[in-house]
């Protein structure tokens, strides 16, 4: 803001030498402060309101917003306000293990002392070192005064929560389930969560929650998990592995006081070569039909190609599919038939016998299909042009690796793309490896 | 006025199509050629021994070569920035050529040694093309190839004809002071070594490259050759490690292959993939010219920051790789394979690490090509999808159901039945009793649980995906992003390059092109550096 100076105050004389001194003294000082203020267009740092430093602040990273912390008071109390601390995600990796920086641990103790109540939004990014899990469950265990809506534990690379004693895990994990009682967003995967843990998480948070993630879990049974279904109505996503899976789950999912379902991500893991698995009742998938008509059902296989005998023989609502490992054209067959929602699959692996009348099945029956990837497969150019044909330009993503393609009588390698484009609506080329 | 001209040999070691040597021979009077080779770097750098004897063999052909000129090859041991001015003063040498090297510290060292010559007086001739920016995927690369200029011919090879009456001053003494060393004398421990499997030298690469398209059943159909087990196998026709060493000439490659094609196929084009073993080379090269940190994550514009593991005892385990350190070589398909598992399959180690012991072992291993073949295989770079693994075990058996490949390099599990000895962890006891090879006791279990690995990792892969492309939807092929400016949402971690723009600019570092659609204008070709041009330094 500008201040002129009228001339009069200029000339203002009178008084004591002193006290004019005194006062030409403190005009100068002013004359210098507004001269100051009319170079610059009258602009006060210092003078900032809170409220503008506090959005800026927000679009900065941490570390730039620590500097401009050290500037002076005023942008040091800004640094500090509780908005900025909403959001936190621990970083804890070990020189050993890891590439990676981690958040400094004065840093950590500052938070604690000063945040632990303003937090609401945390995660917890752990390297695959003990060290790093145990520092993460020293952090949970001080998170007393914490009301938090949302909290994930992602390993990075190995599962280092596994490592640690269960017992430690739990007691710290379940600070939190008791001190937020507002949960709504819980991603455990690759932690040593058991049944009575789930049951405080429900008692506490049941009516807030509305994602579960907990993929990988062996200590929690079937039974833990419909205990959390039967008591958390609010329940829209949710990713367990097919161990915990039952009917008794998707029939409590799917009761009139329940939401829609969202989202259910499945991860079918192969312990030990030759497993059994269970099966679900189509009956019990029926239900959730109608009650979430519009749910997304995604499952990733990662089991050896004779472990399949019970998957896909009744119609399954299933929409995104991933074989992780090889899987047999046979199965590939019975998928066409039994996945009438299917929206993408992604094959890792088949074998050396061509997959033409499996894709175009795929093609006829799963009216959904927008994406598809394969990767070590054979189909003949003519079929793959064909199922390029029949899905038109519903398929968004087409990623083939190269060696899929088998040339024929019809078309060779490098005409292939021209005519898969032609029917895509756009140019497409596929996935290519180096050859060195 | 006398010119006396140094010609130094690094990666082009070859007669044929060298057209720096041959430029500057023109006018000479005296000409040698020479090879600078740090004996102290030998023993402490990570170079094998096969790739020391493969570089050896090829200073002994050229040496061999020049001596039918009445010529010989100059090996001078130490450091460019030492040898050269002390060989321009004794030699009293006015002229100094090379080829350019487009790699970021070839680059560096040119600058350091051009300096130092016009410093000396000495004018240097270089083949050098103009740079711009690299494309960022290779279905862009390609996209711009077509759209070149025709190739140049190769020059000329180096006769006596072309030699004429230029002359190389040869003194008694000149094997004890140049001659080419052998292994013993860089220090190498050569008892129990194998013969070479791969000959070096431009002799022995020429002679391959006529066999390589003697098959001309496979040209003919141009089918991509169906792997099997023999494929595995080193070929008698490879020809990989002396393109790489530059014995054979990629611009001599690529005619012989068009010409080869036009003959088969009655005068058609020859498609692009007719050549892609040269492209590959040519694309990392132009995506790391400008790029010194293109072989480390840290600091890599192209690079995705993944949060690998480190595990030292997982790593040199997976080094232990049989015909690698053998011979110097495997092929690109087992390359894959054993990368996926290092990296984003199963082991989730660095890409850096795997790229270091392929430069240590493998013949055909350069800068760029290995850095960007490993970014690209464990998904760091070049927006490649990551969801087709390599499956150790699948893969092995779908490629070599009788498992002689690996009879042939683990003979330890010779006597495995073919059902089991893809996982002979998995095979009953009294299997591994017959086979005379206990798992856990003669050879190690394996390292990983091969579903739970795979299933941890994409999921991993994924979240960084996600992060990048800012993807939020359920879909696993969506999350990654596709156009490279797009996305970005403020993250470092996103490769910037300006793809979309006109790429008129962007210009392979070699002059290796193919048929174009378009010519381009002379006037035009300067900037756009499409044709060559010389640089003469006073």
């Amino acid at each position: 803001m500008k201040r002129s100076l009228e001339p009069s105050e200029q000339q203002d004389g009178g008084g004591t030498s002193g006290t004019v001194k005194k006062k030409s003294l403190k005009k100068s000082q002013k004359l210098r402060r507004d001269k100051h203020s009319e170079e610059e267009g009258g602009l006060h740092w210092e003078r900032l309101p809170q409220e503008i430093l506090l959005h800026i602040f927000q679009y900065l990273p941490l570390l730039d917003r620590a500097y401009a912390s050290q500037v002076c008071r005023g942008w040091n109390q800004a640094f500090h306000m509780p908005e900025l601390w909403r959001c936190f995600e621990f970083e804890l990796n070990q020189p050993a293990s890891s590439y990676l920086k981690a958040t400094h641990p004065e840093l950590i103790k500052q938070i604690i002392k000063r945040h632990s109540n303003h937090l609401q939004y945390v995660s917890f990014k752990v390297d695959s070192s003990r060290e790093s899990a145990e520092a993460a469950c020293d952090i949970l265990s001080q998170l007393v005064n914490c009301s938090l809506k949302t909290l994930g534990l992602i390993s990075t690379a190995r599962p280092s929560f596994m490592e640690l004693p269960k017992s430690h895990f739990i007691s710290a994990l379940t600070v939190v389930f008791v001190n937020s009682k507002s949960l709504s967003s819980l991603k455990i995967d690759d932690t040593p969560v058991d049944d009575p843990s789930l049951k405080v998480l429900v008692a506490n948070n049941s009516d807030t929650l509305k994602l579960l993630k907990m993929s990988s879990c062996p200590h929690v049974s079937p039974a833990g998990i419909l205990c959390v279904a039967d008591q958390c109505h609010g329940l829209r996503e949710l990713a367990l592995n097919y161990h915990l899976l039952s009917d008794e789950l998707l029939i409590a999912l799917s009761s009139e006081k329940h939401v829609h379902l969202e989202h259910l991500r499945i991860d079918v893991v192969s312990e030990n070569p030759g497993q059994q698995f269970h099966t679900i009742k189509k009956s019990s998938w029926d239900a959730m039909v109608r009650h979430s008509p519009k749910f997304n059902l995604v499952m990733y296989f990662f089991l050896y190609e004779d472990e399949f005998g019970p998957f896909f023989r009744d119609e399954i609502p299933v929409t995104h599919l991933y074989f992780g490992r090889s899987v047999s054209k046979d199965v590939l067959g019975r998928v066409g038939l039994t996945c009438p929602r299917l929206v993408e699959l992604v094959v890792c692996a088949n074998g050396l016998r061509p997959l033409d009348e499996e894709l175009i099945r795929i093609a006829q029956r799963c009216t959904q299909l927008s994406a598809i990837g394969l990767g070590e497969c054979e189909v003949s150019c003519s079929a793959f042009v064909e199922f390029v044909k029949m899905c038109g330009d519903r398929l968004t993503q087409l990623s083939i690796m190269e060696e899929v393609l088998v040339p024929d009588h019809r078309y060779g390698l490098d005409d292939i793309h021209w005519e898969v484009s032609k029917h895509l609506g756009r140019v497409w080329f596929p996935d290519m490896m180096p050859t060195w | 006025m006398v010119v006396n001209t140094i010609h130094w040999f690094r990666k082009g070691l070859r007669l044929h199509d060298n057209a720096a040597l041959r430029d500057s021979i023109r006018g000479s009077d005296s000409l040698r050629c020479i090879y600078i080779l740090d004996p102290w770097f030998a023993g402490s750098s990570n170079v094998g021994i096969n790739r020391w004897r493969f570089l050896l063999q090829c200073l002994e052909d050229l040496d061999a070569s020049l001596r039918k000129l009445n010529s010989r090859l100059f090996v001078i041991r130490g450091q460019p920035t030492d040898v050269f001015p002390r060989l321009f003063k004794e030699w009293q040498i006015n002229r100094l050529s090379y080829e350019h090297d487009s790699e970021p510290f070839g680059k560096e060292r040119d600058a350091a040694i051009q300096k130092l010559a016009s410093e000396a007086g000495v004018s240097s001739w270089i083949i050098e093309l103009n740079g711009g920016q690299p494309p960022l995927t290779y279905k862009r690369f390609q996209a711009l190839i077509n759209h070149m200029e025709a190739v140049e011919l190769p020059a000329e090879t180096i006769t006596a004809e072309v030699i004429k009456t230029c002359v190389t001053p040869i003194s008694d003494d000149h094997d004890d002071k140049y001659g080419v060393p052998s292994l013993e004398e860089l220090g190498f421990e050569t008892e129990g070594l194998t013969t070479a499997v791969w000959p070096g030298g431009e002799t022995e690469a020429l002679m391959r490259l006529e066999r390589h398209l003697e098959r001309k059943a496979w040209v003919a159909n141009f089918e991509r050759p169906r792997m099997n087990a023999n494929s595995l196998l080193a070929s008698p026709t490879g020809l990989s490690p002396y393109l790489r060493f530059g014995c054979l000439s990629c611009r001599l490659f690529y005619f012989k292959l068009t010409d080869l094609y036009k003959k088969v196929k009655k005068n058609s084009t020859p498609p692009l993939s007719l050549y892609g073993q040269l492209l590959w080379r040519e694309f990392f090269y132009t995506t790391a010219t400008n790029n010194p940190c293109f072989d480390k994550m840290d600091g890599n514009p192209v690079c995705v920051q993944i949060p690998w593991d480190r595990n030292p005892e997982a790593l040199a385990k997976w080094a232990r790789a049989g015909q690698l350190r053998q011979e110097g070589w495997i092929h690109h398909l087992a390359r894959h394979a054993v990368a996926c598992f290092l990296t984003r399959g199963d082991l989730w180690i660095s890409w850096e690490e795997g790229m270091k012991v392929f430069e240590e072992l493998l013949l055909d291993a350069d800068w760029s090509v290995n850095a960007g073949s490993w970014m690209w295989l464990s998904c760091s770079s070049f927006f490649q999808q990551f969801f087709h693994c390599y499956c150790p075990v699948g893969f092995g058996r779908r490629t070599d159901p009788n498992g002689d490949y690996i009879r042939r390099y683990l003979p330890i599990l010779r006597a495995y039945p073919a059902k089991y000895i893809y996982d002979p962890w998995n095979a009953p006891e009294d299997i591994q009793k017959a086979a005379k090879c206990i798992i856990g006791l003669h050879y190690p279990k394996p390292m990983v649980n091969h579903a739970e690995a795979s299933r941890i990792n994409i999921e991993r892969m994924k979240q960084i995906y996600q992060q990048l492309s800012c993807y939020r939807g359920l879909g696993l092929l969506a999350t990654v992003p596709v156009n490279p400016n797009n996305g970005t949402n403020g993250s470092s971690q996103v490769p910037v390059g300006s793809v979309e723009d006109t790429s008129v600019q962007d210009v392979p570092p070699r002059a290796e092109r193919t048929q174009s659609t378009q010519k381009r204008r002379h006037e035009d070709a300067l900037n756009e550096g499409s044709s060559k041009s010389w640089r003469q330094s006073k």
